[in-house]
């Protein structure tokens, strides 16, 4: 319901990127979701990584499913094409864009009942194929637009605004990602942009499916006493683990980090992620570890942020299945068969 | 007397057993005597064990439907031994496998039983188990070769081609071949006096299934993206492109694929990737069957609103449910046609037999990009998993494909502002762009209330106005589709409606009919929407017949609501056994129905 319309006027004074668009040409229309939702501080940050990789914003395709994260795309990115798709299948529509085209960057937007209840065949089957995307799921454990019911991320004992609390086991999307050979996984929180901003940029450049699970609190049915995805409960029991700088393609490392502190992974397109872990005996680059980690402190009862998976070595889905480079959207029509004479030659079996 | 080329075949066996390629056989030699035949593959839905039966019908008029009738029977499962003798036809045949007794009971004055004792010839020249069963099937070829008087050498130059790199089959299997050869022309008067005889008429054409053909068409129309879930009858049309793919596709300076095949997680998922692809600029497309369609539908709604381009093949199998998943029927027309919840209804494309298929599937594409919808080709298991003598298909060397109305960077850098959904020509068919080639052609598509800018919406006048608008290309729709194919008899007040695998026997029983001085007019409908020429036809006639495969009358259905066909003439003759429609059918429905306006 974009019917208030943003003002077109920029402060002349707003910084550039290098192609010298300002933030607000990676902008969208105004939202519509409830004031104080963690969707929009999602939204914010998107539009402060995008501008600052310096992506061009018609070579970027935002994507997404129902729901009330389904929704934000249309608040960023004005000048980037988007897909408001069917509920819980936006990983199979953007499956099929990026089998037509691979040049562009895709961002899929999803929420944790698109993505894991009635989603959940095509979230897990899109990690397989190792779709390169980025992945975001703005969790806050509800159903927003029908109004409260719990997801399947709700954890146990959770309370809803009205009824009984939760009993079921919650899903946990980045274990189930590091299960299924997701290639970059993070957990982030929507109040905290300064580790947000990097971990998008990450996800966003890396090779592969990237997953980012952000606790976004709602505050309309989610954000009481007693539930587990709320703004306080989350800050009282929020861990930084990993967490990133992103650093572009041929910029140099400038912050200064304390001796064996720091790891620095570089990325497919030349940019260089360094590590600054918080744990020093986490390890990121062992499934098997890190899966053992996290069920440890979810069952402490903490939240466990930052980048938490990452395998820059594993094939995204073109590779895999030995695709052209040219994107085949972009193959002449008349060059995909054989002709007239050969049409004429291959029927001589049917005789 | 004998009678020449005009006689069925049946053979019964045991799934699973390699007698697919002993029939393949059998059929092909046939048609390379020059001789039109018709095959029918009438198999289980499981792998190995279960009774399957294949037809053959050698029809030197060149008919293309089955017949009811069967005049030689070879009976090689015990299984279905009972049944299998009950159906010959009086006069004629039944082999049977005359290494172990068979049962006295099980017999019949009017046919002629002829034992050959397929076993045991085997397991005297064979050995191991396995080629012993293989070698029995082969044999049954060679005895029925002896009996209908159908070319040896043919048969030993088609071994000879399929065992081109494994010499030592070619001489298995000719050996197996004259054990039954040799048994029967020793031991019955050969050839009966039903037989083959070599004529000059299949030249020029071909015997191939539709799935193939539809295959083949995907990717001559330059498809690049599969998307699918394996389902019988539709599996074959991607084994058949991918298998082109291979050979065509590989781009020869890098070795990579200029296709892409996705195996879905499901259904659901296969409709998604192709309008994530369409959506992306490729042409891309999914094959299934009944139960995928209802899978589909809500994306289908979604294509339809949202208005991407998708092609869709339903290769129509017996339902409801699971149904009977390897007996053919055309039972979707209606799902397909309103596929989706709210105001949807979708374009139908009707093919009749393999080689439209082929020219269907790229026309097709061509018009999921022109009406930026998803365009369904509705074949069948009888199309699809049949072989059919076809004319040779042709490629069009001037062909230039249809990508519709998308405008290109530089069409957008001119432009002040670009509308996604806005009717400039007054077709009902708005502009598209694609992503990643100019900022100004960015637009959020969506399935929710939209206004003919692209906006979000609740305004009623401003969604009415985008919905009436799709009534607008729907009629343009109309327009630009396949014709129906129209004959007229010399008699006019009745005619005959069909669609797609209707074709044969329909076309067969009017040749019938005016041997007996009934003259039908007849209309193939190749489209829905359905062209204003049906509309025309229904009205010049006082009854008209309409021939479909399903219970519902879902044909008749759609008539009625699309343009107001005048019920009350439209006489539903009706075939849903899961057995492909065959002429006897439609002659003696049609007769009954003369018999009762006589009577009344």
């Amino acid at each position: 319901m974009s019917f208030i319309a943003k003002p077109e006027v920029s402060h002349p004074g707003m910084p550039k990127n290098k192609l010298g668009l300002t933030s607000r040409d990676y902008e969208g229309t105004v939202s519509t979701l409830c004031a104080g939702c963690g969707h929009d501080s999602i939204t914010a940050a998107i539009i402060q990584a995008v501008f600052e990789l310096n992506i061009e914003p018609h070579m970027l395709a935002k994507m997404s499913g129902i729901g009330c994260s389904s929704k934000t795309p249309a608040y960023f990115l004005n000048q980037s094409h988007g897909f408001n798709s069917v509920h819980g299948r936006m990983p199979s529509v953007t499956t099929g864009a990026n089998a037509a085209n691979p040049d562009l960057t895709y961002i899929g937007i999803s929420g944790d009942g698109d993505s894991l209840s009635i989603g959940v065949g095509q979230f897990v089957h899109a990690i397989r194929r190792n779709v390169n995307m980025c992945y975001v799921i703005e969790n806050n454990g509800v159903y927003g637009l029908t109004k409260g019911q719990f997801s399947a991320t709700a954890d146990i004992g959770s309370k809803p605004k009205k009824g009984e609390p939760n009993n079921q086991e919650p899903i946990d999307p980045v274990s189930t990602a590091l299960s299924l050979g997701a290639t970059y996984i993070a957990r982030s929180f929507s109040g905290d942009k300064e580790q947000l901003v990097p971990l998008l940029k990450g996800a966003l450049m890396h090779r592969g499916f990237a997953l980012l699970d952000i606790i976004s609190p709602c505050v309309t049915f989610n954000d009481h006493e007693g539930s587990t995805k709320s703004y306080a409960h989350t800050r009282q029991f929020y861990h930084h683990v990993v967490d990133i700088d992103f650093i572009p393609p041929a910029e140099e490392i400038k912050a200064e980090y304390a001796e064996g502190e720091t790891m620095s992974i570089e990325l497919h397109g030349g940019s260089t992620i360094v590590l600054r872990k918080v744990d020093k005996d986490y390890d990121l680059t062992s499934r098997a570890l890190a899966f053992k980690y996290l069920r440890e402190r979810f069952n402490a009862g903490e939240i466990t942020t930052g980048l938490l998976y990452l395998d820059e070595s594993r094939a995204e889905m073109h590779e895999l299945m030995g695709n052209i480079e040219t994107p085949l959207s972009q193959l002449p029509l008349d060059q995909l068969h054989p002709g007239k004479e050969e049409l004429k030659k291959l029927q001589s079996r049917y005789r | 007397m004998a009678t020449v080329n005009d006689v069925v075949i049946k053979i019964a066996t045991v799934n699973g057993t390699g007698s697919a390629s002993a029939n393949g056989l059998l059929r092909k030699s046939i048609f390379r005597m020059g001789v039109p035949v018709v095959g029918k593959n009438y198999f289980p839905s499981n792998i190995q064990g279960l009774p399957t039966w294949y037809e053959i019908r050698v029809t030197g008029d060149g008919y293309q439907s089955r017949s009811n009738r069967v005049d030689v029977m070879v009976a090689m499962n015990a299984q279905t031994y009972v049944q299998d003798m009950a159906d010959v036809a009086s006069g004629g045949w039944l082999i049977y496998d005359s290494t172990w007794p068979r049962s006295q009971l099980l017999n019949r004055e009017d046919i002629t039983v002829i034992g050959i004792p397929f076993s045991r010839l085997c397991n005297e020249h064979f050995d191991g188990a396995r080629a012993r069963i293989l070698m029995k099937n082969i044999a049954y070829v060679g005895a029925v070769a002896a009996l209908l008087d159908i070319d040896l050498e043919i048969i030993t130059a088609l071994l000879e081609e399929t065992f081109a790199a494994k010499a030592h089959m070619i001489e298995s299997n000719i050996e197996a071949i004259r054990l039954g050869f040799d048994y029967a022309r020793e031991n019955v008067d050969c050839p009966l006096s039903m037989r083959v005889k070599a004529i000059d008429a299949t030249s020029g054409n071909i015997m191939i299934d539709g799935n193939t053909a539809a295959g083949l068409g995907c990717m001559y129309a330059g498809a690049t993206v599969g998307a699918w879930y394996p389902i019988t009858p539709s599996t074959s049309l991607m084994d058949a492109f991918r298998d082109f793919c291979s050979r065509y596709r590989i781009d020869p300076e890098s070795g990579k694929s200029t296709y892409c095949i996705i195996q879905a997680e499901d259904e659901l998922a296969a409709i998604g990737m192709v309008l994530g692809a369409a959506w992306n600029g490729a042409r891309s497309f999914t094959p299934t069957s009944g139960p995928g369609i209802s899978l589909m539908s809500e994306f289908i709604g979604f294509a339809y609103y949202a208005e991407i381009p998708a092609v869709v093949f339903d290769v129509q199998r017996v339902g409801p449910s699971t149904g009977m998943p390897t007996r053919t029927q055309q039972c979707d027309i209606l799902s397909c046609a309103y596929a989706s919840h709210g105001d949807t209804k979708h374009v139908l494309l009707f093919p009749a037999d393999p080689a439209e298929c082929f020219y269907t599937a790229i026309e097709a594409f061509d018009l999921a990009e022109r009406l930026q919808t998803p365009i369904i080709v509705m074949s069948d298991l009888d199309i699809g998993m049949n072989d059919w003598m076809i004319p040779e298909l042709e490629w069009d060397e001037d062909y230039v494909p249809d990508r519709g109305k998308i405008l290109g960077a530089a069409e957008l850098e001119e432009m002040d502002r670009f509308h996604r959904y806005l009717d400039v020509d007054g077709d009902g068919i708005p502009y598209r762009t694609l992503p990643g080639v100019h900022p100004k052609g960015a637009y959020f598509t969506r399935g929710s209330g939209h206004t003919k800018f692209g906006a979000y919406t609740e305004d009623s006048a401003a969604y009415q106005e985008v919905i009436d608008r799709l009534l607008v290309k729907w009629e343009t729709a109309r327009d630009i589709l396949p014709k129906p194919d129209i004959r007229y008899s010399k008699f006019n007040s009745t005619g005959i409606i069909t669609v797609g695998s209707g074709d044969g026997a329909c076309t067969e029983a009017l040749d019938r009919l005016a041997k007996q001085d009934i003259g039908l007019n007849y209309c193939r409908i190749k489209a829905f929407p359905f062209a204003d020429e049906v509309c025309e036809f229904i009205k010049q006639h006082e009854v008209v017949y309409v021939v479909e495969q399903n219970r519902d009358a879902q044909l008749r259905t759609l008539l009625i609501i699309d343009i107001e066909a005048d019920q009350g003439k439209l006489v539903p003759l009706l075939h849903y056994n899961g057995m492909p429609i065959h002429s006897g059918f439609v002659v003696d429905k049609v007769l009954q129905e003369i018999a009762k306006g006589q009577a009344a």
